[in-house]
């Protein structure tokens, strides 16, 4: 068994850069989403296609960043 | 071009590819959690789970000796086994499986350079085969505390300036202005750094594709910033898992002798009554 399809991608989420990777293994899509900076896996995902996997792993990736306060420095 | 202090340490996704399947070989997976895992691995490769695994879950701890040789013999790793570690994040999780490894001074651990994610990008093969473990005999050494510093030798270093402290944090976790990585849960009261901290982020070690970047390269990352082995250097960060990660970059592929991490890192100084924060980038 082989990972096909193997793709990372930046985005911007609320603010904070996500880096989101996808790939193919066997029938079915897998998505992961983490900060940029650290490199910390916020969620990974599934789904039928990579546009339903990745929109599910930005979906969560937001509910998570939203969550992130800044402080004043 | 330098070598690596120590290139015994690091193994090629190749050589894993060719070695994963040797009777003396044990390759081991160690992400955020098993999910990865779960969803394809390096064929071969077992997983440990690093929250519950490889801590002490009552109180914050490393592994105690028992509880080391105990998981050690349930993975079939001998004191002669060759244990190879990968992981997702560039390996940081495996890092902080290294450095207990060394701890408990298994003599031959080794990282996968580049982690699950070069595996990965390389299209190389997986399996979701849980393979079958039969249980080894393992004794460990006592404890090498000297890869570990403790809140009173930190306290100590930043107020002498008897050591290098080197924050692995991102440059906004150093700084102050978020108090955990961006999307997981703040662990501290209170922000910023280590007074006389210097920033250097673990990530920057890495190559895109995971793996660590030259030898040269590194030297000149760190000696930026005064990082260059004349003093005893101590590594934190948050947990001390992506610290981990650095200490394995200082002690093992640039060779400094005197390195240490601080595993208590900014969850514990950034809740201590009465401890010196500094804010701001680094003076």
């Amino acid at each position: 068994m082989k990972i096909e399809e193997y793709q990372e991608r930046k985005v911007t989420v609320d603010g904070w850069d996500v880096n989101l990777t996808s790939y193919r293994l066997g029938g079915q899509w897998h998505a992961k989403a983490d900060n940029v900076s650290p490199g910390a896996t916020l969620c990974r995902t599934t789904g039928a296609s990579r546009e339903e996997a990745e929109g599910r792993a930005l979906k969560r990736a937001e509910e998570l960043l939203d969550r992130t306060h800044r402080h004043k420095v | 071009m330098a070598e690596y202090a120590h290139p015994e340490a690091l193994v090629s996704t190749d050589w894993v590819s060719r070695h994963s399947g040797d009777p003396k070989v044990r390759v081991v997976e160690v992400d955020v959690d098993t999910k990865a895992y779960n969803e394809a691995h390096v064929p071969g490769a077992i997983a440990w789970a690093w929250n519950t695994q490889l801590c002490d879950t009552v109180r914050r701890d490393i592994l105690s000796q028992q509880l080391f040789e105990a998981l050690m013999s349930a993975s079939g790793v001998a004191p002669d086994t060759t244990l190879v570690i990968y992981g997702d994040n560039n390996n940081w999780f495996a890092a902080w499986a290294f450095w207990q490894a060394k701890i408990y001074r298994h003599q031959d651990v080794r990282l996968m350079n580049g982690g699950r994610k070069k595996w990965l990008a390389e299209g190389r093969d997986v399996s979701t085969d849980v393979p079958h473990v039969s249980p080894a005999e393992y004794h460990a050494q006592a404890a090498d505390l000297s890869l570990r510093a403790f809140l009173p030798q930190v306290q100590k270093a930043a107020a002498e300036h008897s050591a290098a402290l080197v924050d692995v944090r991102s440059p906004q976790e150093f700084t102050g202005e978020i108090l955990a990585p961006p999307g997981l849960p703040e662990t501290c009261q209170r922000g910023g750094h280590i007074p006389g901290a210097r920033s250097i982020p673990w990530g920057k070690a890495c190559n895109d594709d995971g793996s660590f970047k030259t030898a040269d390269e590194l030297r000149a990352l760190y000696g930026h910033q005064g990082i260059d082995g004349s003093k005893p250097i101590i590594a934190y960060c948050r947990i001390g898992e992506r610290s981990s990660h650095t200490w394995f970059v200082l002690k093992y592929l640039l060779g400094f002798e005197n390195v240490t991490n601080y595993d208590g890192s900014w969850t514990e100084w950034g809740n201590l009554v009465g401890a010196p924060v500094a804010k701001g980038a680094a003076a």
